[in-house]
């Protein structure tokens, strides 16, 4: 006696259903962003212009506000946090997976990063604010800001540089060893530079976090409203997810809703732009090297 | 060296050599590179805690964890972090019954049934959804969330929990289906195929064999998704309000820690005062529930994964 | 980049229907000529009771063998016998690998190469080495040649020049790159590659040159043109070489050591080895009973 066409009617006809659900899942969430990022634009028309970019925040007219204060913010802010944040976790990364041996402490000291990693930025934003802004009374300014950033960004860092690290072929180790090179000229000649395109991708991803984190640059005490560039690295600043922020809790309709769109459009261009460099290095970079 | 014969003597000698300063020195640089990340872990938890400790001096534990009035500001000040971490909670809640069923179909669908060309195209997409900054989310949840919420039930607030669970939904969705579809997609064929071959249908097999197969995975990506979702702050101190209170209703608004913090810090808090010291006691309880969640989810990674070869 | 200079020109190759850059073997070297005084010669590495250890795991049993200079020794088993293991105990690769253990000498000019003192960036630039992978450095031809003497100090350009030179023409691949310094050597094909690698390893001027299976993953044509390298270096230079194929050891070597299971078996005059085997293992493997 044959099983076939035997018992569960509607076997196929759930299967069927079950991978509909699923599409929708996956289209649904892309769809309703896709749908929202849409309105947003059309409340920013008319708003987003070359008075927007070039002037500074207003309290009186939403039509004179503009992201200047904020977009000089936010490009010395990732700068910064680039620069401190990118030596350090490099280098942590090429001590994890070059130097230190399959011992505790490198089970430790992973473990620790992959934990910092999960850490909310509003706790660095507090860490910023006990250790920066009070305990080394830098105040809060954009030194205080970059330090800060830098510690939410340093795990990514970390992590990427890892992993780009580990895919660097151990025969082009050995083959470095084998010529009488040393671990450093080993690193520093062949395994960074093999390594680089993964470690810029790391690093770009890394900035563009820094550049959308608002909550650590809130809870620094980061100034809302400013009407000057910032000169130096101690003066007050602001960024662009700060000002998106502040204009979103303005009770004004003007600023809630067409400002902050405008200025948030402003951010995400430069977010786009910031990816697209780095689908460009990637594609530069890595059509050179094939394993 | 005096036995060695002649054919060494006009090339360097295998020991001595050049002192290589360098590579030690190396060395000790790249060392304290990976020990700054274990500094900032251990002046987290320093500051954290010796603020935390003189705000405990003046407010009893058992009132902080069992109190269940948030009132900081008033005379005399209540300090019962219940209201905060109910609100916390509740987003949190709300985020992961929309987002955990709607990630883990999404992850199915792609890791299952896509075609190359749609998963090609859908995981970056999801990719740059996983990287718009949380401000923007709280400026939608603001805008054009809260009035659908609003006009669905008209007795909602303004800003209420329901709101910022919507928008953390969204946010914590790429994480949980691209954590989820790696772990799917690990699932050796051979696994597919021997229930293909039983006669299963499509949905036999995922449901019955490759989904419990990659299970620890999946309750990972959960729970790493659930620990964003406690520690999210803009999206949420936009959306959901700042008034503390202990209800279960989605449609008020509450207050969560970490609207509790921004809250704080916005206003210029004068340090040494109890203002000040309630953020790092917020903050401490904060920081204890996401590593919490992250070590439990790092814990099933490495204890509970099925092997294959 | 401009190479040195340029001895043919691309339509001079193609007018020549055979030019002399691919010679038939045997036609060109005279593998017959027999070294028949093995024992006479200075022995350049001597190895003394030599056991050597993965974790718990005994892999090497008390082997003692003795290279004479100038010959080529070939070491031959069936696989899993350790030869490659003996071979990069000669460099000190070995020491890469976590948990591993030597005891007895191995000693390079009558100094012993794992006594505390030693300098092993040194020893690897006096032992080359070429692996059973072509594995050349994402880099162009002429800074794979140059790392070796680049990271042994030169800096001064038209020395390196020289050096890329000399030891691309010793490898016999210079007729076919001299006009391309620049490209990619991932550009070069399979048996390209891996005389680029032997170029590279005889930059920094070695005394002795491991080779590990150096042609196992070669055509036949590209495999004769190795084997004729082995043979014109071995007037400069003391060549260890591990290979699984009896008829390349037969062809290319002086001396055959024969491994078994970790322990040195039978060592000898190549052709006394291959023609009167003192062991029955010896002779059950190269007449083929296994292996």
């Amino acid at each position: 006696m044959s099983l076939a066409g035997r018992g569960r009617p509607y076997a196929k006809a759930a299967s069927a259903a079950f991978a509909y659900v699923c599409a929708l899942c996956a289209f649904a969430s892309v769809a309703v962003l896709l749908i929202l990022i849409g309105q947003m634009l059309r409340f920013a028309w008319g708003w987003l212009d070359f008075q927007f970019l070039t002037s500074f925040d207003s309290q009186l007219s939403a039509h004179r506000a503009g992201v200047k204060a904020a977009l000089v913010g936010s490009v010395y802010l990732i700068a910064l946090t680039a620069l401190f944040t990118v030596p350090v976790g490099v280098g942590a990364a090429v001590y994890l997976e070059e130097y230190a041996a399959r011992s505790r402490w490198r089970g430790f000291v992973q473990t620790n990063i992959a934990n910092l990693a999960g850490v909310p930025s509003i706790v660095y934003g507090i860490l910023g604010l006990g250790l920066f802004v009070r305990g080394m009374h830098l105040g809060a300014g954009v030194l205080a800001g970059a330090l800060t950033l830098s510690l939410v960004v340093l795990p990514v860092v970390i992590l990427a540089s890892q992993e780009a690290l580990r895919a660097v072929p151990n025969t082009i180790r050995q083959a470095s060893f084998a010529l009488g090179a040393t671990k450093w000229q080993t690193i520093w000649h062949q395994l960074l530079p093999a390594a680089l395109p993964g470690i810029m991708t790391g690093v770009i991803l890394a900035i563009s976090r820094a550049l959308g984190e608002a909550a650590p640059l809130v809870a620094i005490g980061a100034a809302g409203f400013v009407m000057f560039l910032p000169a130096g690295v101690n003066d007050k600043f602001t960024a662009l997810p700060l000002q998106i922020y502040n204009w979103t809790e303005n009770a004004n309709e003007e600023f809630q809703f067409h400002v902050a769109a405008a200025g948030i459009i402003v951010l995400l261009v430069m977010l786009i732009c910031l990816n697209a460099v780095a689908v460009y290095l990637r594609y530069r970079f890595g059509k050179r090297i094939r394993w | 060296m005096s036995s060695a014969p002649s054919v060494t003597a006009e090339k360097p000698v295998v020991s001595g050599g050049p002192r290589r300063w360098g590579e030690p020195l190396m060395h000790g640089l790249l060392w304290l590179c990976a020990l700054a990340s274990v500094f900032v872990t251990i002046s987290i938890v320093l500051i954290l805690l010796v603020e935390s400790l003189e705000f405990f001096r003046q407010v009893s534990v058992v009132e902080f964890l069992s109190g269940t009035v948030w009132e900081p500001h008033a005379t005399p000040a209540r300090f019962g972090i219940l209201p905060l971490a109910c609100g916390t909670l509740l987003v949190t809640a709300g985020a992961a019954i929309i987002a955990i069923p709607m990630g883990l179909g999404a992850a199915i669908y792609l890791s299952e049934y896509a075609t190359p060309v749609v998963r090609d195209v859908l995981k970056p997409v999801l990719e740059i959804l996983a990287g718009i900054p949380s401000v923007v989310f709280g400026y939608l949840a603001i805008v054009f969330i809260s009035p659908i919420v609003r006009s669905l039930f008209p007795q909602a607030d303004v800003f209420n929990a329901l709101n910022a669970s919507i928008v953390v939904a969204i946010m914590i969705l790429p994480m949980i289906v691209s954590l989820s579809e790696d772990v799917l997609r690990s699932v050796p064929r051979s696994l597919r195929e021997g229930a293909y071959a039983l006669g299963a249908t499509k949905l036999d097999v995922t449901a019955g064999v490759v989904v419990p197969a990659a299970l620890s995975g999946i309750m990972a990506s959960f729970l790493l998704a659930i620990a964003r979702a406690v520690g999210e702050t803009m999206a949420v101190t936009l959306a959901a309000g700042k008034r503390p209170q202990l209800t279960l209703n989605p449609l008020e608004s509450i207050q969560t820690m970490t609207a509790y913090i921004v809250e704080t810090t916005k206003g210029d808090v004068p340090r040494g005062t109890l203002g000040y010291q309630t953020i790092f006691a917020v903050g401490l309880t904060l920081f204890l529930a996401t590593l919490a969640l992250n070590v439990l989810a790092q814990w099933i990674l490495k204890h509970m994964r099925e092997k294959y070869e | 980049m401009t190479p040195p200079s340029k001895p043919q020109s691309m339509t001079e190759l193609t007018a020549e229907p055979k030019p002399r850059t691919l010679p038939l073997r045997r036609t060109t070297v005279d593998h017959s000529r027999v070294v028949d005084d093995l024992l006479d010669r200075p022995q350049k590495v001597v190895a003394r009771d030599v056991n050597f250890f993965y974790g718990e795991h005994h892999a090497l049993h008390d082997v003692s063998l003795s290279i004479p200079q100038n010959c080529v020794t070939a070491l031959i088993g069936p696989s899993g016998c350790c030869k490659s293991t003996f071979l990069r105990c000669i460099n000190r690769m070995n020491d890469m690998i976590e948990g591993t253990r030597l005891s007895g000498q191995i000693l390079l000019d009558d100094v012993d190469i794992y006594r505390p003192r030693t300098d092993v960036v040194e020893l690897r630039k006096r032992v080359g080495m070429v692996f059973q992978k072509s594995n050349p450095f994402p880099k162009s031809i002429y800074e794979n040649v140059a790392y070796g003497p680049k990271v042994a100090g030169i800096r001064q350009r038209s020395q390196l020049d020289e050096i890329v030179e000399k030891c691309l023409r010793r490898a016999a691949l210079w007729e076919e790159v001299a006009d391309r310094l620049a490209a990619s050597a991932l550009q070069l094909s399979g048996g390209q590659q891996q005389r680029l690698c032997i170029a590279r390893a005889l930059a920094t001027d070695p005394d002795v040159l491991l080779m590990d299976e150096p042609a196992s993953a070669l055509d036949p044509k590209s495999t004769a043109r190795i084997e004729d390298l082995i043979f014109e270096l071995k007037d400069s230079y003391t060549i260890v070489i591990v290979t699984h194929t009896m008829k390349q050891a037969a062809r290319v070597s002086d001396q055959t050591a024969f491994f078994y299971e970790g322990r040195l078996v039978e060592v000898g005059a190549t052709t006394d080895v291959f023609t009167k085997p003192r062991q029955r293992q010896t002779e059950d493997y190269i007449t083929g009973r296994f292996g």
